[in-house]
């Protein structure tokens, strides 16, 4: 007779629920460096030119500074 | 090497021929979590004595990235020492000797999260923290696991280097450099380690020699471990009263400096003026006494570089 519970499915699940979490663990990891290193530049205007694309409307006219 | 497992009588058939699975525990304990309580107090110490302000969760992340490279070095020091911790009582018990793990996964996951530190630690700080870490990795599972600690009795000396690194990447991952004050908290470290140790090799009885594995009490003898001890303390007072006098330093660090130097150098003159005689007949309280001051030693010194730290911006602390 094949057992449904046994103490290596216990073993394994925890093993599992183990790995879950440091997925979970690694994902806010990331997102908050994310988070903190772009509010970490300051300025809103290096979000915008984060691809040195920056969008005309930000760049600054001449004359008006 | 038959495991418990297979010997308990399954009548599960499906069951009966699977290797053992190791648990998450047996996992976490490849990674050495006793020593990794200790570097990630000294690298948090490093980080938070350092004069550059940093972002508590990129400093969070990076104790975290030092913490696993310390683990992942501590992995791979089991895999490649499993011969030696399987003849040895006090690691017999180990997840790779007692079977639990296969050697192959620890070599894996010690390669793994080694690299996963690394990389982390020079996205989320700077390339040198990140070089700094890679380096001890690279110092506790080659240097001393695979070429000193087999080689030579001095072993303990060089290989301390690796557990003197943390507060010199904890700095580093603050101020992006190295300077005199993290050179010389490793310094610290790293004279500490031979004493510390050596005064522990005098009075638990090991195995080392079954095993192999060269130290410095069954090589030289207890006398020459003796006059080593008293030796290296004499060299690390300066160290630790130099440290004293940088930035990091003031006045309470320097009177638990003076304090805890003059209690140390105190235990390892009398550690060198007994004999073994002297040993048996109390049973070595001398020598387990100078190895819990040790303990103090450490633990006060780098105590007392923080509270340097956390008062100095109420006008306290620094000089």
């Amino acid at each position: 007779m094949i057992k449904v519970e046994h103490e290596i499915h216990t073993r394994r699940r925890g093993r599992n629920i183990g790995v879950g979490l440091l997925l979970l663990g690694f994902i806010t990891i990331v997102f908050g460096l994310t988070v903190v290193k772009v509010l970490e530049l300051g300025n809103a205007r290096q979000f915008e030119t984060f691809d040195h694309v920056a969008r005309p409307q930000i760049i600054p006219q001449e004359g008006t500074q | 090497m038959t495991h418990p497992l297979r010997k308990s009588g399954m009548t599960d058939i499906s069951l009966q021929e699977t290797t053992y699975e190791a648990g998450m525990g047996d996992y976490f304990a490849l990674l050495k979590p006793r020593v990794m309580s200790l570097v990630v107090f000294t690298a948090l110490v490093g980080l938070l004595v350092a004069p550059v302000p940093v972002h508590p969760f990129i400093g969070f992340v990076a104790i975290l990235c030092i913490a696993v490279g310390a683990g992942a070095s501590g992995a791979l020091n089991m895999w490649w020492d499993a011969d030696i911790d399987a003849k040895m009582k006090r690691t017999a018990g180990r997840p790779v000797p007692s079977g639990r793990v296969a050697p192959g996964e620890a070599l894996g996951l010690g390669l793994s999260l080694s690299g996963f530190a690394i990389v982390l630690l020079a996205l989320a700080t700077n390339f040198l923290a990140a070089f700094l870490l890679a380096f001890t990795i690279f110092f506790y599972a080659v240097v001393y696991s695979m070429w000193l600690k087999r080689a030579t009795p001095q072993n303990i000396v060089i290989g301390g280097a690796a557990g003197a690194f943390p507060p010199m990447i904890g700095w580093a991952v603050a101020t992006g450099g190295v300077s005199v004050e993290s050179a010389l908290m490793f310094a610290l470290i790293f004279m500490w380690t031979p004493p510390h140790f050596w005064a522990l090799a005098l009075f638990v009885k090991s195995d080392y020699g079954n095993a192999g594995v060269p130290m410095l009490t069954e090589t030289h003898g207890r006398d020459a471990t003796r006059k080593h001890i008293i030796i290296y303390t004499l060299l690390l007072v300066p160290v630790a009263l130099g440290l004293g006098l940088t930035s990091i330093g003031g006045p309470i660090y320097m009177a638990v400096a003076v304090i805890m130097n003059a209690w140390f150098l105190k235990g390892a003159y009398d550690i060198w003026r007994r004999d073994d005689a002297a040993c048996a007949a109390d049973k070595h309280a001398v020598e387990i006494g100078v190895f819990k001051v040790s303990l103090y030693y450490l633990f006060l010194h780098f105590g007392a570089l923080l509270a340097e730290a956390a008062l100095r911006p109420y006008g306290f602390g620094g000089w």
